[in-house]
């Protein structure tokens, strides 16, 4: 079977609309805003700031936590039970792992920094919204970064390799793969892989390609978030 | 550092002037916006001054509680969210989300503001559940009005899913809730001789009793809560909610003007 056009008319290549803002949340160290579609990112970044209980401070550098979150009223469907789910935890470890590589904490020893994401509303794709908003969160909280780490899903539905699935496209009836990905532009290394579906592996290396295109693009809005702030554009 | 903080706020308050702009029965500037979450029911933003809250309402159709096999069900619910505040911590609820969400809930119950009756489908079978999340975005003082008022709104705002048959369709949404008499509840502080609405992080850190109270299109009060260390004499009563009858047709107007 064949996947002719998109659900809402997007090119193969054409993520959704987006819109990324710098310091956003005035009690956070740095915060940002990021939607892309109908998928609402808010990231709050506290710290470095000393870690409890002290049996997880490591004395050669800080830790990095992320804790993702989807507000009650936030999914498609039923409410969303408050508090962590398997499902929750697990995103917000590999949100961790998407960001370490590009933060230096060994200035930090026995410190933590927590990163907090939440959604008011999703629209599938919101671990890579949660990792391309609390990259700017970071760099905004003046976190020395080797580089800000912009994240998108790609795929396939049915023949076709696409960018940014929405949910509509990630429940499609037929062959469905959904690829998150986050990269390091300045290296071209990847930090976030994760799939569900089926690819060969052509289908898989063709969708990686797709992709760091859309995320290259991804990464000037969130370059251009940080400079509108530091423009006087931003909230603060 | 409490006390040196609690004589700075006294001195500030002395004056008759916060933030060098407002007097002590002043709110900060209060946006109201519906419609932030496309997957909710209904929905609100909420600001005062630097406080940001989101608010949330989904339904669900649920067996009715067998003591009102007649009656709909509400229930509130508040996240302290970490993000909103470095004094907030992931985990159970704390005592204060549970405090906030009970002083919202008693509003909302006790003015009889939904109407209960009309939310049952089939009596003992099917009822209409309202569920109303309060989200902290930024806390920066005053959460109390600012969920209270988010609450309204978000409701204001809400319309039932589509019933098809025993499911519900949350694409497609027809008809309000049914909405009587709107509760308005202010918070009144008491810090030393000073009595102010609106308290900021600082102010909030030494009160030393707070009045909310909820107030009726009629002038007449549907629910109190009394808080903090303080005790308060009947004329400190009388006086607060005077000042939250006053302050409450300010802010009945600006949720009423919520398109």
């Amino acid at each position: 079977m064949s996947y002719k056009t998109r659900v809402d008319g997007r090119a193969l290549d054409q993520t959704r609309d987006i819109e990324a803002k710098a310091g956003v949340i005035g009690r956070a160290d740095g915060s940002a805003y990021f939607k892309i579609g109908n998928t609402v990112a808010y990231a709050a970044v506290y710290g470095p700031r000393n870690l409890h209980p002290r049996f997880m401070q490591d004395p050669t550098k800080g830790i990095l936590r992320c804790h993702y979150n989807m507000m009650p009223f936030s999914g498609s469907g039923d409410r969303v039970r408050p508090g962590p789910s398997r499902r929750s935890k697990e995103i917000s470890l590999v949100m961790e792992k998407a960001l370490l590589p590009v933060l230096s904490l060994g200035d930090f020893p026995n410190a933590v920094v927590d990163v907090f994401v939440e959604f008011p509303q999703t629209d599938a794709g919101s671990r890579c919204a949660g990792i391309s908003a609390a990259s700017i969160a970071l760099a905004d909280a003046g976190l020395a970064m080797k580089d800000l780490v912009p994240a998108v899903s790609v795929g396939r539905v049915e023949d076709k390799i696409l960018v940014d699935l929405n949910y509509a496209e990630e429940s499609y009836e037929g062959e469905v793969a959904d690829i998150p990905m986050a990269m390091i532009p300045n290296t071209g290394e990847i930090t976030l892989l994760q799939m569900d579906g089926k690819v060969s592996k052509e289908m898989l290396l063709d969708a990686l390609r797709m992709g760091k295109d859309a995320l290259l693009r991804i990464h000037k809005v969130q370059q251009e978030a940080l400079k509108a702030k530091y423009r006087g554009g931003g909230d603060e | 550092m409490n006390e040196i903080m609690r004589s700075t706020v006294g001195r500030t308050l002395s004056q008759g002037i916060r933030d060098g702009r407002r007097d002590l029965l002043s709110y900060r500037p209060v946006e109201l916006k519906t419609g932030i979450s496309a997957n909710a029911e209904g929905s609100a933003h909420v600001k005062i001054g630097t406080t940001e809250v989101f608010v949330g309402v989904k339904l669900a159709v649920e067996r009715p509680y067998p003591d009102t096999p007649n009656k709909g069900m509400l229930a509130v619910n508040t996240e302290l969210l970490p993000l909103s505040s470095p004094e907030f911590e992931t985990g159970p609820p704390a005592i204060l989300a549970i405090e906030l969400s009970r002083v919202v809930d008693r509003g909302i119950r006790e003015s009889g503001y939904l109407d209960m009756d009309k939310l049952n489908i089939t009596p003992g079978e099917e009822s209409w559940s309202i569920f109303i999340d309060i989200c902290t975005l930024n806390s920066d003082g005053n959460l109390f009005d600012a969920a209270a008022l988010g609450a309204l709104v978000a409701l204001r705002d809400a319309k039932f899913p589509k019933r098809e048959g025993k499911k519900l369709n949350y694409k497609e949404h027809k008809g309000k809730l049914p909405l009587k008499e709107m509760p308005i509840s202010v918070t009144v502080l008491k810090i030393g001789s000073h009595l102010l609405v609106d308290p900021d992080r600082e102010e909030e850190e030494v009160y030393d009793a707070r009045l909310t109270v909820a107030v009726l299109p009629d002038g007449n009060l549907c629910a109190l809560q009394k808080g903090g260390d303080a005790p308060l004499s009947f004329d400190d009563i009388e006086r607060m909610v005077s000042i939250a009858q006053d302050k409450s047709k300010e802010l009945r107007k600006l949720v009423e003007s919520v398109r």
